[in-house]
């Protein structure tokens, strides 16, 4: 006889179909993957398990009783009916309870249309009451700026209290009261002490937990909803936002199609109002004896072309930005290569990822991407709270936790959220991080794979002893080298630095750094785009200032002339997140007066006669993949709303990095610079990450 | 405080005492009254005897669990990994929230010793050193004299390290509920007994292997723990001798509702219910004829008289559609009014329900309503079957059996008793009667 192989699939028949699935596996997901639907409400996938909703109830031969296909797993030969008279009569019985209470109300409830229990009730019936005794009505509470609760339109499916506790790692919601009392309720007492992600409002399938932003402002299908990137940290994060007359309504992620899955800190979902801020830039603007006034473009462009021609290569200096696409950076270096003629040009540095790119150089396949921080068994976090400034790598590590017992360690100076659920932690003084590292050698030495995630405080030489002490764990490992911003990574594999061009090629001659333009005196000419590097900073002013910025920020008060930039919401292009993964940006919004910082530069270009290529984002992308290292990526992948994860470099980069140059703002959850100062919502909120470390 | 025994001081020839032998003996309850009778000595036997054989022994009693579902003592205990490394835990049910039933208290309050040595049997079967004994919220009295029973253990060397010299620990606490009947379902009593809200777990795993802590556990009602002194004492034929085969020993019954002599009586199992009614009980009260009969706790569903002439054992309960449950039976004579009887059965089962899944959230709540509107005079002859069709919604679909315990008696009383709920649509209503339209 043969003998049974180990983990091979089980076969069952549903509703007449025969179905292999690996075994294990719920009866509701193998379901799902043949196409056939068992409605519930509590299950979601990657969460545990409640079996409250009863919704999924189906009927599997040779069991007395109805069974629940959301915690059941699937057994050989098991012979389920969803379509059966007895599991339709179940459903209807389990939507007229979770009616008999529900206030009904879809024409106000922002839930209508996207409503989950509006969705089941068309199809599995019980539309109709038979019951005419009052329902239990409580009063709808505000527990934070962004988060309103309706209990009686909450039918206690629990996925609020889960997201929060498992994915979020905050646990701010709980429950109250017992019986048809019970209801969700903030652990606090009368307010979320959390993150205000809203993964709450998202998850919930009806329209009990709503945003403080979006309630009573649409209907879902007024909306379009543009799956784009998420501009505030480097993580990139897929946030849909919903647009109505070129105004975003909302960000959410319900569809979960982007790398994040559910994940969406508080700036992804509610920090897009800076677009729309009253002091938003809509017209170039021209410093006339001291004040700014409002000229037109064309004015505006004649004027810089003027200056531009009548500056010297070597005296000019090009700020590039970080938030900016990949297409603008490469075009802006281009520019200033071509054009300019100088090499002066630098972006602001928050990681050293050049060293680590040196360090690795001959290993393959040594870049960790997002995905691997799900799949990974275990990961150390060195210098960075991670649930503050990358909250979605931070969710990565405890859904990898909760999936996959991996196993956590970090190094930093004070407790962070990663403690908890941590292995072993190590408290370090600044500067010592690797003796920190050093401490866990064992430990880490023990696994099988490993994921180093590494701050601003590894820098220089001490990323070359992280990778030789990577090396001799005699395990494989894998490098995450932290930035700030949505692009930073891009702007660096995009040549936005005097020594390197695009693909980290070594240029001849190496101009002038960040540091050493903004301390430059006799400049000839200064150009900044979108970047506000003199908030602490000596100025000396050079002959001709231009600055590219969304607002009068403190940069570009300084300037000569201001030119509005539009910002990523309002623009296609790419960005390449924090572990080298391209993004498309798909454009949302409209606001009048601005235009892209590619197509403020190709004007300029054109505006000097000179050919830098046509500046439209889909042909400076085919650039980008015909000469960029790592940036051939399937197309396909791209336009479809996909991640295409790209390798830079594998060999040596020939290059000294400044330790010093290198520091990143350590942005929180609720700051990003000038987008988180200019939206109104983040600044409203209540910081209070302390509590959630105890 | 009770202010008077629940038992009969004189034991009535039907009953055979076992497990309540020293009830009425003048502090029953004091270790040196054990002592005098013998007690802990079977602890001692039982450290003679390997797992296996006191396994078996339970299993030739046909001992079956007497919290309420009855299942099989024998083969819960083979069930539990004793070598696991993990702790093991010995956990006493001692949540007695079902209506109608009162005999826990009076083992924990009249022999706490018998029931700390069958929780130290148990612990030596499994290797255990830790036991909780998890007492309903509203017993807050019992912690007190429980704890006092502990103590007297300690002091004595029944409890602690190296008991009588046997190389043997065992340690015992009491663990006061907070006053919710769905912690009388064994996951939902872990849960509570670890500090969190009390909610059921699902199962599998079931608590014999991740019970209290995620370890192995051995959770048994209090009649239950306290049935193994005599059967290990004895041996396991001799209890099963008391009743029959497939159901042996005696049973603790507690009988209530309208009959002449209530209380709780130790009945050997197979008795006939209408004999233990009319002897033991001294039958239906002022004279009345029976009406029904709540068999066994107020979740099983409603015997009706003529139905009542059953033995009471679990099989032959089980044969006419009822369960022996937790052996807390409720009497109505011909005067009850069924309507208010579903009503108030259900305001117990609202009122508790946990709330954690839909059928039995909603449906208590909404049963309760309907049979309120009905009680009050404002029902209609379509509510009986929607209160029917409601129950039967909730019947197996709930997440433990909570949902079931309510939906039961509520369609037993609907359909035996659906002519007097029609005959009720046609009395004057108490609004009515006091002039409000």
């Amino acid at each position: 006889m043969p003998e049974p192989v180990k983990n091979a699939p089980v076969k069952l028949t549903i509703d007449g179909h025969a179905i292999e699935a690996a075994p294990g596996t719920l009866l509701i997901d193998a379901a799902k993957k043949a196409g056939i639907e068992i409605p519930a409400f509590c299950y979601y996938e990657g969460y545990s398990l409640q079996a409250a909703c009863r919704m999924c109830l189906v009927e599997v031969e040779k069991t007395p009783k109805l069974q629940v296909a959301c915690t059941l797993p699937v057994a050989e030969g098991m012979v389920v009916h969803t379509d059966s008279k007895l599991v339709a009569s179940a459903r209807k019985g389990t939507l007229e309870m979770l009616l008999t209470n529900h206030p009904l109300d879809c024409p106000v409830c922002d839930k209508g249309g996207e409503c989950e229990l509006q969705d089941m009730v068309f199809r599995y019936g019980a539309g109709e009451s038979r019951f005419l005794e009052t329902k239990h009505h409580t009063d709808e509470k505000q527990w934070s700026p962004v988060v309103y609760f309706d209990a009686p339109r909450c039918i206690l499916c629990y996925r609020c209290v889960r997201v929060c506790n498992e994915g979020m790692g905050v646990g701010a919601l709980g429950i109250i009261n017992r019986g048809v009392l019970a209801e969700i309720g903030p652990n606090q007492g009368d307010h979320l002490d959390c993150d205000e992600c809203g993964a709450c409002i998202d998850i919930c399938p009806v329209g009990a937990l709503t945003s403080g932003i979006y309630r009573y402002q649409t209907r879902p299908w007024e909306m379009e909803h543009v799956g784009t990137i998420c501009t505030h940290c480097s993580n990139g994060c897929k946030t849909t936002l919903g647009v109505r007359n070129d105004q975003i309504i909302r960000g959410n992620n319900r569809d979960r199609s982007g790398i994040n899955d559910e994940f969406l800190c508080v700036k992804g979902r509610y920090g897009f109002d800076f677009i729309e801020h009253p002091e938003r830039l809509q017209s170039p603007m021209k410093k006339i004896d001291g004040r700014f006034e409002p000229i037109s473009w064309s004015d505006a462009l004649t004027e810089i072309a003027a200056k531009f021609k009548a500056a010297d290569g070597a005296k000019c200096a090009v700020i590039g930005g970080t938030h900016t696409t990949n297409e603008e950076n490469y075009y802006l270096q281009k520019f200033a290569r071509g054009v300019l003629g100088t090499n002066n040009i630098d972006h602001r540095r928050t990681g050293d990822m050049v060293t680590l790119l040196d360090a690795l150089s001959g290993k393959a396949d040594a870049l960790a991407t997002t995905s691997d921080l799900y799949n990974t068994k275990a990961a150390l976090v060195i210098g960075s709270d991670l649930s503050q400034q990358h909250p979605f790598l931070a969710f990565q590590l405890r859904a990898s936790t909760r999936h996959h017992a991996a196993r956590i360690y970090t190094v930093t100076q004070g407790p962070v959220r990663e403690d908890k659920y941590s292995t072993a932690y190590v408290r370090s003084v600044a500067g010592k991080e690797l003796e920190g590292v050093q401490s866990l050698r064992d430990k880490l030495a023990s696994e099988t794979s490993l994921v180093v995630i590494y701050g601003d405080c590894i820098k220089g030489d001490a990323v070359r002893q992280l990778v030789a002490f990577g090396d001799s764990l005699g395990i494989p490992v894998k490098y995450v080298c932290l930035v700030d911003d949505s692009n930073s990574r891009g702007a660096l594999d995009m040549g936005l630095t005097p020594d390197l061009g695009p693909g980290y090629h070594a240029v001849d001659k190496p101009g002038m750094s960040y540091g050493e333009m903004l301390n430059a005196k006799g400049l000839d000419l200064l150009w900044i785009v979108g970047e506000n590097p003199y908030v602490n900073q000596a100025f000396h002013a050079p002959k001709f200032m231009v600055v590219q910025d969304m607002f009068m920020t403190e940069t570009a008060k300084l300037a000569d002339i201001v030119l509005p930039s539009a910002s990523a919401y309002e623009k296609t292009g790419t960005v390449t997140n924090v572990c080298g993964e391209v993004q498309r940006l798909k454009r949302a919004a409209k606001v009048m007066g601005t235009k892209s910082d590619l197509e403020i530069i190709g004007l300029i270009a054109k505006e000097l006669g000179k050919n830098v290529g046509i500046w439209t984002p889909e042909k400076v992308f085919d650039e980008i993949r015909a000469s960029v290292n790592g940036y051939n990526v399937p197309l396909s992948i791209l336009v479809s709303g996909g991640v295409a994860h790209t390798t830079p470099v594998n060999g040596r980069v020939n290059v000294t990095v400044k330790p010093e140059a290198i520091q990143s703002a350590n942005n929180t959850l609720f700051t990003s610079g000038s987008l988180s100062r200019y939206s109104k919502l983040l600044g409203s909120l209540l910081e209070s990450p302390g509590a959630l470390y105890k | 405080m009770p202010t008077g025994p629940l038992y009969p001081l004189t034991p009535h020839p039907l009953e055979i005492r076992v497990l309540t032998r020293r009830f009425g003996t003048p502090n029953s309850a004091s270790i040196d009254t054990y002592l005098a009778d013998g007690g802990y000595q079977t602890f001692l036997k039982a450290r003679q005897m390997t797992p296996e054989a006191i396994i078996e022994e339970l299993k030739t009693s046909a001992l079956r669990g007497r919290g309420g579902a009855g299942f099989p003592t024998g083969l819960k205990w083979s069930f539990v990994p004793r070598a696991s490394p993990k702790p093991k835990y010995i956990v006493v049910n001692a949540d007695e929230s079902e209506p109608g039933t009162c005999k826990d208290r009076l083992l924990m309050e009249y022999d706490p010793h018998q029931l700390i040595e069958g929780m130290m049997i148990a612990a030596h079967t499994m290797s255990s050193h830790k036991g909780y004994i998890y007492i309903r919220g509203e017993y807050r009295y019992l912690v007190e004299s429980m704890n006092v029973a502990i103590e007297e253990a300690y002091a004595k060397g029944w409890l602690g390290k190296n008991i009588q010299g046997t190389g043997f620990d065992f340690d015992c606490y009491t663990h006061s509920g907070a006053g919710a009947y769905e912690c009388g379902e064994e996951t939902a009593l872990l849960d509570s007994l670890e500090g969190k809200r009390g909610i059921p777990r699902m199962k599998p795993p079931f608590p014999a292997v991740a019970g209290a802590w995620a370890s192995p556990t051995l959770l048994n009602n209090v009649e239950t723990f306290s049935a193994v002194v005599p059967i290990i004492r004895d041996g396991g034929a001799k209890f099963l001798s008391y009743g029959i085969p497939k159901a042996g020993g005696t049973r603790l019954l507690c009988v209530s509702g309208h009959v002449n002599k209530p209380g709780v009586y130790e009945v050997p199992l197979g008795l006939n219910m209408m004999t233990f009614i009319n002897e033991c009980a001294g039958g239906v009260w002022k004279g009345r004829k029976l009406k029904a009969v709540v068999p066994g706790g107020s979740s099983c569903p409603i015997l009706k008289a003529d139905e009542c002439d059953v033995n009471m054992d679990y099989d032959s309960i089980a044969k006419i559609g009822s369960m022996m449950g937790s052996g807390g039976m409720v009497v109505l004579d011909e005067t009850t009014d069924m309507v208010q009887f579903a009503l108030r059965i259900m305001k117990f089962y609202q009122h508790e329900s946990c709330g954690w899944c839909i059928p039995c959230r909603e449906g208590t709540t909404w049963l309760k309503k309907l049979l309120q509107r009905y009680h009050d005079g404002m029902g209609q002859e379509s509510d009986i079957d929607l209160i029917n069709e409601l129950a039967t919604n909730m019947l197996g679909r709930t997440f433990c059996a909570l949902g079931d315990a309510a939906a039961l008696p509520t369609i037993s009383i609907v359909t035996k008793f659906r002519d007097e709920f029609v005959d009720y649509l046609s009395k004057p209503s108490m609004r009515e009667l006091v002039g409000i339209h």
